[in-house]
Formats: C-alpha cells, structure tokens, sequence
C-alpha cells in the first residue's frame, strides 16, 4: 500500500469534453484524500471505442474522485477479459487489483460490457460481471462498474451509481436539481421564483419531499420525479417545513405551527393521518427519521440541541451536550453514528458523533456549513458551505480525511440531499 | 485489506503454476448474465414550473405611500421575538384597519438572519410572525383574519454579512388579501 497523499487538484469537468458547456453543471475539485489509496490498474476495454468517450475514463474518474484509490497506467493497448492479464508485470509496477474487459456490439445498437477483476498479489479473481447498455448509457454502465470495483476492494457498496438533489439560486430563480453522483447529467425537477429548501429523498429514490415557498408561505410537497406530478403533503395554516420520510416510505416526519410554534408531527405520505408525537414549550424542528428513532433539533432546553423520540412519541433522550448550538441531526444509514452542525467559535461546521461512546469529532475546515447528508454507503457527508461569499457544495469522508468541493459557476448551491443506492 | 471471492479451483491451479503466463481458457463463459433485468437504466426527471401567485394591490390605502399603512414591517433584536415599543403605534394602525375590513385577511410573514440552519431559523422566524399576530389579537383581531407563517432567512431583504444586515432580516412583514 502507498501512503501517498494525492495534493493535485482534478476537474472532473475536463474530462468530458463531450457535454456542452452551457450547462449549470456542478464542478468537483478534490482537496483530499484517503491516507491508505488502493492502487489499482484500469486497463482499456478490448473494443470500447465504439462508444464515444468509452466507458473505463468514467471508471478511472469514479475511483479517483472517491480518494480511496491511486491509479497505475497501463498504456494505450486494451486488454481483454477473455485472457488472463500478465498479472506480475502490473504488480511489480505498483497495482493491487486490476481490471480488464470488453465491449461488444449487439443487434439494435445494443452493447454487452464484460470485465473481471483480479488481485494481482494473489494472482485471484476477485471477481467478474457482464452489462448490458443500449447507445449512450456508457456513463451509466462506467459507475455501475466503478461501484462493483469499490465494493470488491473496500466492502462496501459503491454510490458511483447514486444521484443527488440540491437548490440553485441564481438571481431570484430557484431550481430543484438532481444530478448523478459526480454532478454530471444535471436536471431541473422545480423552477420558482420563490425559495426551495429541505428536500428528501424518498427511500425508493422516486420521489422529493421538500418545502417551496411558491404560495408565499412553506408548504410541505412531494414530486414525482420520473412524472412531475406532486402532491400537497402538508399545507396547514401556518407553517409547513422539514419533512423526513419514515424507512418504509409509507410516512413522514414533519414540522407545523399549526398549534403554536413549531411541533413535530408524523403524516402518511398522502396528507392524510396526521398525529402530534411531541410537545415542548419551545421549537421542535428537522426531523430525521433513523430505524426505531426520529432525531430532531429543540431549543426546549435553553440553546438548540438534538433529541431523539420514537415515532410514536416516546422514550424521550437529550443527544448532545457540549456547546450551545447543536443543530440538523443526520444519522449514518447504519445507525451508528450522527452527523450535525455545531457552532463553536462563531463557527458553523459538520460534526459526527459515534453514538455508542458519544464522542464527537469535528469534520470539516469550513465555518458556515449547512445540511449534511450521508451517502447510502455511510463513507461520504456532503453539506453546503460558502467559499468566497458563494454557496458551494462540500463533501467529506466519515473519518475527515477525503475532501471535496462542488460548485455551480455564478450560482450559490445549498440544500443538498444525496439519494439511495439504485434498486 | 480487501474482500476476495472463492476462486475457481481450475483457475486457481493454473495461476500457482506460473502467474505471469497469460490464459487463454475460455473464461468468458463464466461471466455472469445480467441479462434477465434490464442492467442499466437511466432514470428520468421531468421539469415543473409552478404558476405565478396573482399579485396587485388590495386597495389604494394600503399602497399609498403616505399612508401609514403602505408601512409593512416591524423590526427585532438580535435573538428577540419581542415587539419593539416603537413599533406599537404601527401595530395599531393595522390592527384598526382589519377590524374595520374583516373581509381583508392578513399573511405574517417572519423572517430571521442567515446564520445557522435553514429549518432552525424558520422557526425562529416563526415565533417573529407570532409575536406579531398576538399583539394584533390584543387589539381586537380575530386569529380568523389572520395567518403567521415563516420566511426563515430565505428572503433576506439585505444580503451583506453585516450585522446591520442582518437587523434588517430580523423582522415580519405584513402582506394583505390580493398581495399573497
């Protein structure tokens, strides 16, 4: 293993001559990585020019942007998968796995991917997979192998295949974007004059809740993102913000005012049913629902801290103690630790907590972050932050050491939420 | 370091023989076949513009400017939710004006400064539009007439990271029938 700190900086939108360029897109700079990189060869596929920018640059841009892995050069000549790759040469030039492949054209402008992996200090398999993409899907078919790599050489799911939602505010316009994971492919689900904020994946990936304030005031809505069609959640008189989907998607936790101030409630994902599950005399807000327990944000002690309840409004526990402003609780998709932003300093930054000790580290370098979000695998948070007085977009590994930044030119970006694996 | 699968026994054998030799066994056949579910898709998202609020004014005498009616806002302190003395006599212009139009419904809407979370800082924003709408019920004003939502700090109405920026955020504004 080499404990190489990669210090260059890669602009992941060099890499795509392809895609026009007047596109709102989000740039990822990387500004850190991983202490212990896996070196792995990417060899070119057998055959993978017949798709235009091929399908293993997408693959070598996946791997590289995560930090967890350096990548060894293995020259212009594809190699295919239907022989065994000399295994020792590409270990005596540094690589701990390798992958090699093929593309081969199909009828009606189909194509079917294979490739395997190999330890090469082993000289093993690891392991071997067959894709099959119709014309123009090769950034598609490049993250789903990128997430089978990650996942063979680190345990865990890959999230190269994921997509994320966040809010663009240029001048007065607001829009709603999903994006895949590495901010390509950008699409605009809601475009307002009036702000968007606190959108939430539903468990599926199908859907957004989130808050717009088109009718002058929050209200609660869920989109369809394949249809656009939406629904009205919660628009009772007051107030209506931060909905939190239940993990079966059936429910969510939300905030209204409709009783005084803001109270945390559960509501089924049609609007209808909707309960009360605590009260305190001050404000009770974001909601994030994690296994048996929703995690929420309250000032009922004073200064804002975060509390967990069950959902149905139960078994009441203070989460955090150190400071005077803890807010937006995020747990990990394992319910083992909590993300959230903490103020200490006149700073604002993401923290996590390992909720068996109860320690806190603080994650992040920046001061006015905003909205962690875990990726599904649990390794990733992305937040919003501000550089230079502009909204950006920032990501950092669960243990502080991989460090990303992710901008929109000429446009603030905040409210991100990063969707589950695909299904 | 790293997860490995079981290897095929025939494989394994030829690599402890000599791992540099290249195999040219048909190892194709043991690709697995995604075939059966479509492998990738790639999913769609289509745009939703919502439609304009219809906006104009109610009436002449809450726009006029010599009205003291066109003035909408009341203003905080840092970390308040207390009405200003000073903002009393405005309060009361308003409260007037409802009870005699109680057709004329009124929207409140708080605001709060931009540091911190954008939910906390709604509700913050809320407990401004509250405290506003209970010195309007003082006076007379139905909750029936009037509604108290939450701007948060979504619609700061300066945006320098000033401190008398963001006094000027720290304040509701009163929106009438025909403005919301």
């Amino acid at each position: 293993m080499k404990h190489k700190l990669f210090a260059h900086i890669l602009l992941l939108a060099m890499l795509l001559a392809s895609i026009a360029g007047a596109r709102a897109q989000l740039a990822i700079e990387i500004t850190g990585a991983g202490a212990n990189q896996i070196p792995v060869a990417i060899a070119r596929f057998d055959g993978e020019s017949v798709l235009a920018g091929g399908v293993t640059d997408v693959v070598r841009a996946d791997l590289r942007r995560s930090g967890l892995f350096s990548l060894i050069e293995t020259g212009p000549q594809p190699i295919s998968e239907t022989a065994v790759p000399d295994l020792v040469n590409f270990r005596i030039r540094g690589a701990d796995a390798m992958l090699v492949g093929s593309v081969v054209a199909m009828e009606g402008k189909r194509y079917e991917v294979r490739f395997r992996l190999f330890d090469t200090q082993r000289q093993a398999e690891l392991g071997a997979l067959a894709l099959r993409m119709n014309e123009g899907q090769q950034r598609a078919t490049g993250h789903r192998i990128a997430d089978f790599v990650y996942e063979k050489l680190t345990g865990l799911p890959g999230v190269f295949s994921t997509r994320i939602a966040y809010v663009v505010k240029t001048g007065e316009r607001y829009q709603l974007q999903i994006a895949d994971a590495d901010g390509e492919n950008p699409q605009t689900a809601l475009a307002s004059r009036e702000p968007i904020i606190s959108p939430a994946w539903s468990p599926d990936g199908s859907k957004l809740a989130y808050v717009s304030f088109e009718a002058k005031k929050p209200v609660i809505y869920i989109h369809s993102l394949a249809s656009g069609l939406r629904s009205v959640v919660a628009n009772f008189k007051g107030s209506n913000s931060a909905p939190a989907w239940s993990p079966d998607g059936s429910k969510l936790a939300i905030v209204l005012t409709k009783d005084g101030q803001s109270q945390l409630y559960t509501v089924n994902a049609d609007g209808s049913g909707v309960k009360r599950i605590a009260s305190s005399a001050g404000i009770d807000t974001e909601p994030f629902w994690s296994g048996d327990w929703i995690y929420f944000t309250s000032d009922r002690g004073g200064t804002p801290q975060i509390y967990r309840v069950t959902p149905t409004g139960g078994n009441l526990q203070r989460v955090t103690f150190d400071g005077s402003y803890n807010v937006t609780p995020r747990p990990s998709p394992d319910g083992s630790s909590l993300a959230f932003i903490t103020r200490s300093g006149g700073r604002f930054q993401v923290a996590v907590m390992d909720l068996a000790s109860r320690q806190v580290t603080i994650l992040t370098d920046t001061s006015r972050d905003e909205s962690p979000s875990f990726a599904p695998n649990g390794r990733m948070i992305l937040y919003a932050t501000e550089t230079g007085g502009r909204g950006v977009l920032a990501a950092v590994s669960s243990d502080g050491r991989v460090k990303q930044r992710l901008s929109v030119k000429a446009a603030d970006v905040r409210e991100p939420a990063w969707g589950p694996l695909p299904r | 370091m790293r997860k490995t699968l079981v290897v095929p026994a025939v494989l394994l054998a030829l690599l402890s023989g000599c791992g540099s030799t290249p195999m040219s066994s048909d190892t194709g056949a043991t690709v697995e076949d995604r075939n059966a579910t479509p492998a990738v898709q790639t999913p769609q998202v289509t745009t939703v513009t919502p439609a304009e609020p219809t906006g104009g004014s109610y009436m002449d005498e809450l726009t006029n400017p010599s009205s003291p009616l066109s003035k909408r806002s009341v203003f905080f302190d840092f970390d308040s939710f207390v009405l200003r003395s000073e903002s009393q006599p405005l309060v009361e212009v308003h409260a007037r004006f409802l009870v005699g139009h109680p057709d004329v419904r009124m929207l409140i809407q708080g605001n709060a400064d931009e540091r911190g979370s954008r939910e906390y800082n709604l509700a913050l924003g809320q407990k401004r539009a509250d405290a506003l709408r209970r010195a309007l019920n003082l006076l007379g004003v139905p909750d029936s007439q009037i509604e108290s939502v939450s701007l948060g700090e979504e619609k700061p109405r300066c945006t320098d990271a000033s401190e008398g920026c963001w006094a000027e955020n720290r304040r509701a504004d009163m929106l009438y029938t025909g403005e919301f």
